[in-house]
């Protein structure tokens, strides 16, 4: 089977678990942003957690299926209309054959998942169905979904059937102001002190740059770096460095004016000092903030982002085991 | 090489959050910082510990992504040191290979580009090139080219996107061309456009946004994710740090020819497996990038 792409909305791609193993050669993870969503979505259908799925952005797109199949919407909050009738979210439901579904813009959260029994059936690249549009492959023929495009359907598995669902208190909860843990690091000693208290003090912004690649932030007091004759190689602006590694959920500030939190799509090096990390736990709040969203960062220990690591581990155990059945 | 020969004496380490190790082998470039760092890269690419899942060499740092679960940080961290440690004072080794890069300097089409951002360069009234030219004090384009493609480059990194070789040419430092950045990136840069910026010459693997001084560009395609060539038959990527690079100008009737045959799906590249030495090469940087390139041309 097949689902027709009738409208593509903002921003909508094939994503999976992502693409790791070729950083190294600035090729990025990838995968849906909120990777917790992609679990709940692909178990609600009976797929394996990590199948493909469409991942669309702020606003969704309108779809249309030439068979049967069996779907589930996770992530942000927005109305699922199916030929025109509301449908659940986090619930697995029935489709027919020249059924549409469609969506309104989303009232809270970025970035839904829209699973499938059967998973998106696009070619594995480099291990991965997940879309990476800087380089133009991976996902459906490598870049967002387009009007008339055609996405091939993998076969269900005996799992799928409508009408799972989650105890509520299980979902995520999406809201516009979100704290970000942050691991201090990498060049944090190069901030001077007043900047040190105003990054963790100030309350930022989610600018309009904010995409699979990185979120920038604004309204924050500038950042300012200690003077310094600059490294060879380096570049003069105290927020330059050798260009260097990237790493996920790493912060990095030009010109200590605004900061970017790189994400799943991310360059993989480049040459501005990063001054600390958003942990693992929380990579997936920030694939739900709007642009004005707002976002606090609080500085934690390696200690503290080991435990919010293994308690977010649990609460995706907690999922499994109520989906299991 | 005079300065750059001095490292600090350990590396500085930073955790990336839960999941990454940043090292820090030297605050500036030098050769010596990014061989020690390729030394430190492979010999944990041997070891092959569980848990780790990647490893990232760049110019004068590396980065490795871990999975906390599999190695406690604290382990991943003393194993680090411990093998930086044991480097001592050894030859650092590398086998690798030369691999001879065409380029058309000077070529219409990013000469169209710097004309189009020109309002975004430090010197609106000159070209990229004429401008690199004369704050590196060279006498005239032509020599300034001569001294880009007469001595040999390091990859050094690879990435910002996929597949993008950063180079670090293999010459005294006070023979290093350095260039500004654009006042402002550029949003468009032709594919495979030759560029530069800091210390550092890159490819353009994929058209898009830009900040590096835009020099020409190669024919040679150096990535290709429906891998049509016989060099990127194993890997849609080319390039990989440590690969040694000597660019060969050369004029538009040969690009043009090239071009065709990059079409047709017949073109290919001069390449040679070669072994550098960081000792004997600091030694006499001259007299080993020429036996280098005997080895490029299989003399």
């Amino acid at each position: 089977m097949a689902i027709e792409v009738i409208k593509p909305g903002l921003a909508t791609s094939v994503q999976d678990a992502g693409r790791p193993g070729y950083y190294n050669l600035g090729i990025p993870l990838s995968g849906a942003l909120d990777q917790q969503s992609l679990v709940l979505a692909n178990l609600l259908v009976g797929n394996d957690e990590g199948a493909a799925v469409i991942e669309s952005t702020l606003l969704g797109p309108e779809l249309q299926f030439d068979a049967p199949a069996l779907v589930a919407i996770t992530g942000a909050d927005a109305k699922i209309k199916l030929n025109g009738n509301e449908m659940p979210r986090n619930e697995s439901f029935a489709v027919h054959a020249g059924d549409k579904l469609s969506f309104d813009f989303m009232k809270l959260g970025a970035r839904m998942c829209i699973a499938v029994a059967g998973g998106i059936d696009v070619p594995v690249v480099l291990g991965s169905r997940s879309t990476y549009g800087l380089g133009a492959f991976g996902g459906f023929n490598g870049r967002k979904l387009l009007a008339g495009d055609s996405l091939p359907v993998g076969t269900p598995s005996a799992k799928a059937r409508p009408g799972r669902k989650v105890d509520a208190a299980l979902l995520p909860v999406l809201t516009k102001e979100v704290a970000l843990r942050v691991l201090p690091g990498i060049y944090f000693h190069r901030l001077q002190e007043v900047s040190v208290q105003s990054f963790f003090a100030d309350t930022w912004t989610v600018g309009s740059e904010a995409d699979r690649i990185g979120y920038r932030y604004k309204n924050g007091t500038p950042l300012k770096f200690l003077d310094r004759k600059p490294p060879f190689g380096a570049g003069d602006d105290p927020s330059n460095i050798v260009d260097a590694g990237y790493p996920y959920g790493s912060i990095q500030v030009p010109g200590g004016r605004e900061p970017i939190i790189l994400h799943r799509d991310a360059v993989s090096g480049g040459g501005y000092a990063m001054v600390g990390t958003v942990i693992s736990a929380d990579m997936d709040l920030i694939a739900q903030m709007q642009p004005n969203h707002k976002a606090r960062f609080v500085e934690v220990d390696m200690a503290q982002a080991l435990e919010a690591r293994a308690e977010r581990r649990r609460h995706i155990d907690r999922l499994r085991a109520a989906l299991a059945a | 090489m005079t300065a750059a020969t001095t490292l600090p004496a350990q590396a500085r380490y930073s955790f990336g959050g839960d999941e990454h190790l940043f090292v820090e082998i030297s605050e500036e470039m030098s050769l010596p910082a990014f061989f020690k760092g390729m030394a430190i890269c492979n010999e944990l690419r041997r070891r092959a510990l569980p848990g780790v899942t990647e490893i990232c060499p760049a110019n004068a740092a590396y980065l490795v992504r871990f999975d906390p679960d599999a190695i406690a940080p604290g382990t991943l961290l003393a194993t680090l040191k411990e093998i930086e440690a044991g480097l001592g004072e050894a030859d650092l080794q590398l086998q690798t290979r030369i691999i001879e890069i065409p380029v058309l300097y000077n070529d219409p089409w990013t000469h169209e580009t710097l004309m189009r951002f020109r309002e975004r360069h430090q010197d609106p009234t000159s070209t990229d090139i004429e401008y690199a030219a004369r704050i590196n004090g060279h006498a005239s384009v032509d020599a300034f080219i001569e001294a880009h493609s007469s001595a040999p480059w390091f990859v050094s990194m690879v990435g910002f996107v996929a597949g993008l070789p950063f180079l670090f040419q293999m010459v005294e430092r006070e023979r290093q061309i350095q260039v500004p950045k654009y006042l402002s990136p550029r949003t468009d840069t032709p594919k495979l456009t030759l560029g530069h910026g800091g210390c550092f010459s890159c490819i353009y693997s994929v058209r898009g946004a830009g900040g590096y001084q835009m020099f020409g560009v190669t024919p040679a395609p150096i990535f290709d994710p429906a891998q049509r060539l016989s060099y990127l038959k194993d890997l849609m990527v080319f390039f990989r740090p440590g690969d040694i690079v000597k660019w060969k100008p050369i004029d538009r009737a040969e690009y043009d020819r090239q071009i065709a045959q990059v079409e047709a799906g017949t073109y290919t590249l001069r390449i040679a497996p070669v072994s550098f030495s960081l000792k004997e090469f600091l030694a006499n940087p001259d007299g080993y990038n020429q036996q280098l390139l005997k080895v490029l041309h299989g003399d």
